[in-house]
């Protein structure tokens, strides 16, 4: 037994251990973080696979942005868990066996369909497992000629979620003093000013008349 | 079937148990919508555990292209679910999904 078959032992262990915390834990912050956990193993075992670029981004991307967001929306909401959680154990035998009987059937169907095949397909030195093999850059070679349109595409899609996440949580505020433009143009004349009826020509005060005389004086 | 020099088996059952997991989770939390989207997760690194272990015992890269897709669609549709989220529970002060019964008529 080698040294990767004992690390995949370890990380399949560990990750097959959170992923069952993650649908058993009372706590919903508990199992976000058990979700983590998964993932950091995930990102392990495809490092065994020699998935260097794939590993990292599950890291960076799930562990750093998806589930930073999962947290936060956890810890937001005040959830009743004892409602929530009624009747979980007593569903949970019949979960269990047929959990079960479906991943052993699984299991069988994979290990008679696909014939055994050994760790690293090239021969030493060549393929993958070249000196100057570059994960990343072998990625980034298909993305960027084979699956250009594709590429684009998932970014139009991130894009469509960011806006749909924004427009969706978006309130507006009670206290700004904003003005509504479309209200701003169809205001009339007749909203804002009043006219009086007025003489067209008043008699000048008697007090004015006075103030004149005594400049003329000096 | 040997247990000791590791195989594309070993990877596959991984990936299996690890979707019977995420499937057993969905039955059993039914009624946290929160802890459904986590099952979802789990269930979308189940998926792309095979095709991390296909692509590298078959020596081919398109597999790992196709992980990098699953993984920015599962971002966009988490994001989204989360937003759902909130905004289901600033409306009824309760992610249960027994209490989603508007729509029946």
């Amino acid at each position: 037994m080698d040294y990767q078959t004992g690390f995949f032992y370890l990380f399949a262990a560990l990750l097959l251990f959170a992923g069952f915390r993650v649908i058993t834990a009372r706590n919903p912050v508990h199992a976000v973080l058990f979700l983590m956990l998964a993932f950091s193993q995930a990102a392990a075992l495809w490092l065994l696979l020699k998935a260097e670029f794939l590993g990292i981004t599950l890291v960076l991307v799930y562990l750093g942005a998806v589930m930073v967001l999962f947290l936060f929306v956890v810890m937001m909401l005040d959830i009743n868990m004892e409602g929530v959680r009624k009747g979980f154990w007593k569903h949970f035998p019949l979960a269990a066996v047929l959990g079960v009987l479906v991943a052993a059937e699984l299991i069988a169907v994979q290990w008679a369909g696909f014939p055994a095949m050994s760790m690293s397909p090239d021969a030493p030195g060549t393929g993958v497992n070249a000196p100057d093999y570059a994960n990343t850059k072998e990625l980034g070679l298909l993305l960027y000629t084979e699956y250009l349109y594709p590429i684009e595409v998932a970014a139009v899609i991130l894009l469509v979620a960011m806006i749909a996440a924004i427009a969706l949580t978006l309130r507006q505020r009670k206290d700004s003093k904003a003005i509504n433009p479309g209200l701003q143009v169809h205001v009339r004349a007749s909203d804002r000013l009043v006219v009086l009826p007025m003489a067209a020509t008043q008699k000048s005060p008697p007090a004015a008349e006075a103030a004149d005389t005594e400049e003329g004086k000096v | 079937m040997s247990l000791t020099s590791l195989t594309l088996g070993h990877f596959l059952t991984v990936g299996a148990i690890l979707f019977t997991l995420s499937v057993v989770g969905i039955f059993l939390n039914r009624k946290n919508l929160i802890v459904l989207l986590m099952a979802i997760e789990l269930m979308l690194l189940a998926v792309n555990m095979n095709f991390v272990a296909f692509s590298h015992f078959l020596g081919d890269l398109h597999g790992q292209v196709f992980v990098f897709f699953i993984l920015t669609v599962a971002a966009a549709e988490s994001a989204i679910g989360l937003a759902i989220l909130m905004l289901l529970f600033r409306n009824k002060s309760s992610i249960s999904v027994e209490e989603l019964n508007t729509l029946k008529g």
